[in-house]
């Protein structure tokens, strides 16, 4: 049998392949890697690109990846994969729409969120009138 | 005694009432086993992102990231606040509010201002009545969370705390103890406290690439981002196991009054028959 490495590929958002290989490669940032078993320790972000793994008997299997990190070790390589796609200008806008959009709501401009509100202030109310009812209770008592 | 058909519709009302929330408990049960699952599942990749944050901050001690940084004077501290879309959860939200109030009140009284940052839309509503500066929130996740709508929230919170705006940032969300019990709890993210015995005997380092600050950079943000996301999943267990709960009560609630209303109806409709026989006999001896 072929020395072979593990190699495990996780997301946030669940786990994608464990296995074993005799060959793993890897779309990094400085350029393709290829990481046989008994590689030196190495950690690197990865691009958008394909992470193929070869098995055994040959057969390549791909994974695509929209990026993330790739760490190394002698007998483990790691893909954290990320599950959307990532630039810094992406993330800034992702960011300024949370912002707008948290403003928008708190100056009312949501229909769901008026609905929220009522909802609130209606089980307020009943609360209210509950603990009326009791303390008239008491008193007729 | 009131009229005996009016008992029974109001039996019949009852009785859709709790054909209703018996399918809900149902629909909560399946969605709360596969909340569960989604909660396992997400797990090996923050486990395993911790493991080479440990690896990084013992190997290059040099370089310390501001998420790191933990001597840091607190003025003006970040709350992350993980709640559910929708209601009808039982005491879920308003058990995590109460806790988080709490905390503010204590944070307030240090004199530490508090900015929040809100996943969900109990949260929203509820800092809208209460007043709070709320900096971004987003809603409407559904059954399935993706990590790419938490990106905005969790950055608006990063920035600030590395342009200094706020010094520390929690994060208040449910812990699913089990389907019966729901702890609110509010615990740090950042900055981040690397400092622990594990992963203090390694004497290799790795090769880096590029260079070691900006795989830490990288590493910290999607660190904090899973985080997060765990912090919504397991929320959105604890949703549904909550509504689980919820709901099966009231459906229980449902058939006891149930119960109480067809006797008060056999009553009633047992002394109308009483009723009825004396008039007639009364008739006959009157003849």
């Amino acid at each position: 049998m072929a020395m072979t490495i593990h190699v495990d590929i996780v997301s946030a958002e669940g786990a994608i392949h464990s296995g074993l290989a005799t060959m793993v490669y890897a779309p990094g940032e400085m350029g393709e890697l290829g990481i046989a078993p008994r590689h030196t320790p190495l950690i690197t972000r990865l691009k958008a690109g394909d992470v193929r793994v070869e098995h055994d008997g040959g057969e390549m299997e791909h994974f695509y990846v929209s990026g993330g990190m790739l760490e190394v070790q002698p007998d483990v390589v790691t893909v954290l994969a990320d599950t959307a796609l990532r630039a810094r200008d992406l993330d800034e806008a992702a960011a300024l729409e949370a912002k707008r959009r948290a403003e928008d709501a708190l100056a009312g401009r949501s229909a769901e969120l008026e609905y929220a509100k009522a909802q609130a202030e209606l089980a307020e109310a009943v609360a209210q009138l509950r603990a009326i009812e009791k303390l008239r209770k008491m008193k007729g008592k | 005694m009131a009229g005996a058909k009016e008992i029974r519709t109001k039996i019949s009302s009852i009785k859709s009432t709790q054909k209703i929330t018996k399918a809900m408990q149902m629909v909560a049960a399946s969605k709360m086993r596969k909340a569960q699952d989604r909660m396992a599942s997400s797990r090996p990749y923050a486990e395993k992102m911790l493991q080479v944050i440990h690896h990084l901050y013992h190997a290059s001690p040099e370089y310390r990231h501001a998420y790191m940084d933990i001597g840091r004077q607190r003025k003006r501290v970040g709350y992350i606040v993980v709640s559910s879309d929708r209601g009808l959860c039982g005491g879920l939200n308003s058990n995590l509010f109460r806790r988080l109030l709490a905390e503010v009140k204590a944070q307030r009284e240090a004199g530490v201002e508090v900015v929040f940052c809100t996943i969900g839309n109990k949260a929203l509503g509820f800092f809208r009545r209460f007043g709070g500066n709320v900096m971004g929130q987003v809603t409407h996740l559904g059954d399935k969370p993706h990590i790419e709508d938490l990106i905005g929230t969790v950055k608006v919170m990063l920035d600030a705390y590395v342009a200094g705006e706020i010094d520390a940032i929690h994060i208040a969300c449910n812990t699913f103890v089990n389907t019966m019990t729901q702890r609110p709890s509010i615990e740090q993210l950042v900055p981040i406290n690397a400092e622990s015995e594990q992963g203090r005997t390694h004497h290799w380092d790795y090769i880096y690439e590029p260079d070691a600050r900006v795989v830490l950079d990288a590493l910290l943000t999607r660190y904090i981002e899973s985080l997060v996301y765990q912090a919504v999943v397991e929320n959105g267990a604890c949703e549904q196991a909550a509504r689980m709960v919820a709901m099966k009560s009231a459906s229980d609630n449902a058939g006891n009054l149930i119960d109480e209303l067809q006797l008060v109806y056999n009553k009633a409709r047992q002394a109308a028959i009483t009723q009825e026989i004396s008039e007639i006999v009364g008739g006959a001896a009157a003849v």
